[in-house]
């Protein structure tokens, strides 16, 4: 077809370049050694054009490929009556996904590969060049376009009546701001989404219980080397167990006391070695409870941050950039392990409104 | 012939990545099928008081032979072991009946195998280390009968121990080439005494953390897991994210470019 040398902006002048027959015949530049349209390749012809064999071979596995969608179809159809989903057999439903699922995988497979077979070996391959149109509309074409724009603004009013316009658009703008109301909905009932993140349940003589049966915990009970995963108590009986567990999540962990490194401020927060962090990782949240007795290090299961629990949950490895906050806690007349008081800091991850002098 | 060398070598050589992965595909089913076969648990039967004098003398002499190196021939430990004070017959059963001890090498953790002893002398070794100084006995075999809460026990394992093992049970990597080993073949007094004595980097969970009965509870609940079967297709080790991630890049992704190279190349 038009696979010569005869394409355009090519072997004409192009229009950064002057042309050289008008130009100072002191400056002009005459590219003698431009590139050179190099056109198409030769068309080369397949096995399937030149011997009649191979191309009534090719025939046949399009052919083929046709049917093995045909038998698929079938197939499919004979193994959901075959494979039955019977209730409460999960095994029947296993088999019916299996079976069906092949079937369709070969009848749709087929139908794609058969196609694509038959468009590259049988069809005629010959190369061709369709020249884009420019996109520039003629000038009677613009003329009228404009046309017709002057005359719904004339009929519209659309510039005249300023009032109208203005109002639209205003209407138009304030459209989207009942939206912001209604997801703000989606936050905490009570308090700014900041005092909710600031805040957990825990707070002066909340006893510590266990997860998830709620019993209380005695700091006799807590041998060295245990990890005991605890919930403040009461929190099965609030409304929002879920948000609420979310953030008062804590880890209790009882090491040899000689092993804590306690700065002075934090040290009536353990419990005759007896420790408890939330374990609400600082870096996005995820339950930090991977605790190893030997080494003492917790490690956060989602990006490898981990915390020693000897120096107060330091960060000694990952992306985390604040220790775990530390739960100060002691024992009530009884023995049970309490909490002296909330934490300290908001716990898990930095949010827009956290105070910068909290911790670290 | 140089004409008809040409061909052949790029048949030769279309041929074999194909057959590269059929061998190792044949490779790692046989492999995976012979660790299945051998890896099959073996039932301890073997009944052998712990408090007589005879047991605690064979004990005895087996704990010097073997276990004194390290752990110091009054169970004080020593440089290269610690100390055996208080760890009841319970970590005996568990550290020697799984074949983590003797220690093979140093390791980040010593990893379970074949044991070196049989069920009488691991008992007789228990006996002996219980006898110097008391802690947790071994489960007896009314807490290991498999009768408890699959549902309650499947909850309890997931919130203190699915963090390590995998919530699965398919176990889990620990930092500095430290793991969580796979439950699904470990027997429930092994599980049970794992509870009670933390071994290695594993807390302690004791009665008062988790009941007898909650132990129960959680064996029921892996055994139950254990036994079921996987409805969803391909478990993958059931790892999770990256086991699954691999599949889908190297066969998912690998599919589609293959599709693609073969759309985009020109018929012969």
């Amino acid at each position: 077809m038009a696979n010569d040398t005869n394409l355009p902006g090519h072997d004409g002048p192009s229009d950064s370049l002057v042309p050289v027959s008008t130009a100072d015949p002191g400056t002009a530049v005459e590219r003698s050694d431009a590139l050179r349209n190099p056109g198409l390749p030769p068309h080369r012809l397949r096995v399937t054009d030149t011997d009649p064999k191979k191309a009534k071979t090719a025939e046949r596995v399009i052919v083929a490929l046709f049917y093995v969608s045909l038998v698929g179809s079938i197939f499919a159809m004979a193994a959901y009556f075959a494979f039955p989903i019977k209730p409460n057999d999960l095994g029947s439903v296993r088999l019916n996904n299996v079976f069906v699922g092949i079937g369709l995988s070969f009848a749709l497979l087929a139908i794609g590969v058969a196609a694509i077979h038959w468009s590259k070996v049988l069809m005629d391959d010959h190369e061709g060049i369709d020249i884009r149109h420019p996109v520039k509309g003629d000038p009677k074409t613009q003329a009228r376009a404009v046309e017709i724009f002057r005359q719904a603004d004339r009929e519209s009013g659309f510039n005249r009546r300023v009032l109208i316009r203005n109002g639209m658009i205003a209407a138009f703008a304030a459209l989207p701001f009942p939206a912001i109301f209604l997801f703000r909905d989606l936050g905490p009932s009570a308090g700014t989404p900041a005092e909710a993140f600031s805040h957990t349940m825990w707070k002066a003589g909340t006893r510590l219980t266990k997860d998830p049966t709620g019993d209380p915990i005695r700091a006799s009970d807590v041998t060295i080397g245990s990890v005991f995963h605890v919930i403040p108590e009461g929190l099965n009986d609030t409304e929002d167990v879920l948000e609420e567990k979310g953030k008062a999540a804590v880890l209790l962990m009882r090491l040899e006391p000689g092993d804590l490194h306690v700065s002075p401020e934090k040290r009536t927060w353990n419990y005759d070695g007896i420790v408890a962090y939330s374990k609400i990782c600082t870096h996005v949240g995820c339950p930090v409870a991977l605790y190893e007795q030997e080494t003492h290090h917790l490690l956060c299961p989602c990006h490898q941050s981990q915390f020693d629990i000897t120096r107060e949950a330091a960060v000694i490895f990952g992306p985390a950039v604040r220790p775990l906050p530390q739960l100060p806690i002691t024992v009530d007349s009884e023995g049970y392990l309490v909490a002296r008081s909330d934490f300290h800091e908001p716990v898990g991850p930095s949010f827009w409104e956290r105070r910068g002098d909290y911790n670290v | 012939m140089n004409d008809e060398m040409k061909p052949r070598r790029r048949k030769h050589g279309r041929r074999s990545p194909l057959a590269s992965v059929a061998l190792v595909l044949t490779g790692l089913l046989m492999t995976g099928g012979a660790y299945a076969l051998f890896t099959a648990a073996t039932p301890a039967s073997a009944s052998v008081d712990l408090t007589s004098t005879q047991t605690i003398q064979e004990g005895k002499k087996l704990f010097a032979a073997n276990c004194a190196t390290c752990h110091g021939l009054n169970l004080a430990g020593s440089d290269s072991g610690p100390s055996l004070i208080g760890v009841g017959a319970a970590a005996v059963d568990f550290q020697v009946g799984t074949g983590r001890m003797p220690l093979a090498k140093d390791a980040a953790q010593a990893p379970d195998k074949p044991p070196v002893f049989n069920d009488t002398q691991v008992k007789q070794l228990a006996g002996y280390v219980a006898s110097i100084s008391p802690g947790p006995g071994i489960p007896a075999a009314s807490n290991l009968t498999l009768t408890g809460d699959a549902t309650k026990g499947a909850e309890l394992f997931r919130i203190n121990c699915a963090m390590c093992h995998n919530v699965a049970g398919a176990g889990g990597a620990l930092t500095e080439g430290k793991y969580a080993p796979n439950l699904m073949e470990t027997s429930p007094s092994h599980i049970y005494e794992a509870m009670l004595t933390g071994p290695q980097n594993m807390p302690v969970f004791n009665d008062d953390n988790i009941t007898p009965q909650e132990k129960q509870d959680i064996i029921t609940a892996l055994k139950t897991q254990s036994k079921s079967e996987t409805v969803g297709g391909f478990a993958l080790g059931s790892l999770g994210p990256v086991a699954e991630g691999l599949f889908i890049w190297i066969f998912g992704l690998g599919a589609v470019v293959a599709f693609t190279v073969w759309l985009t190349a020109k018929a012969n």
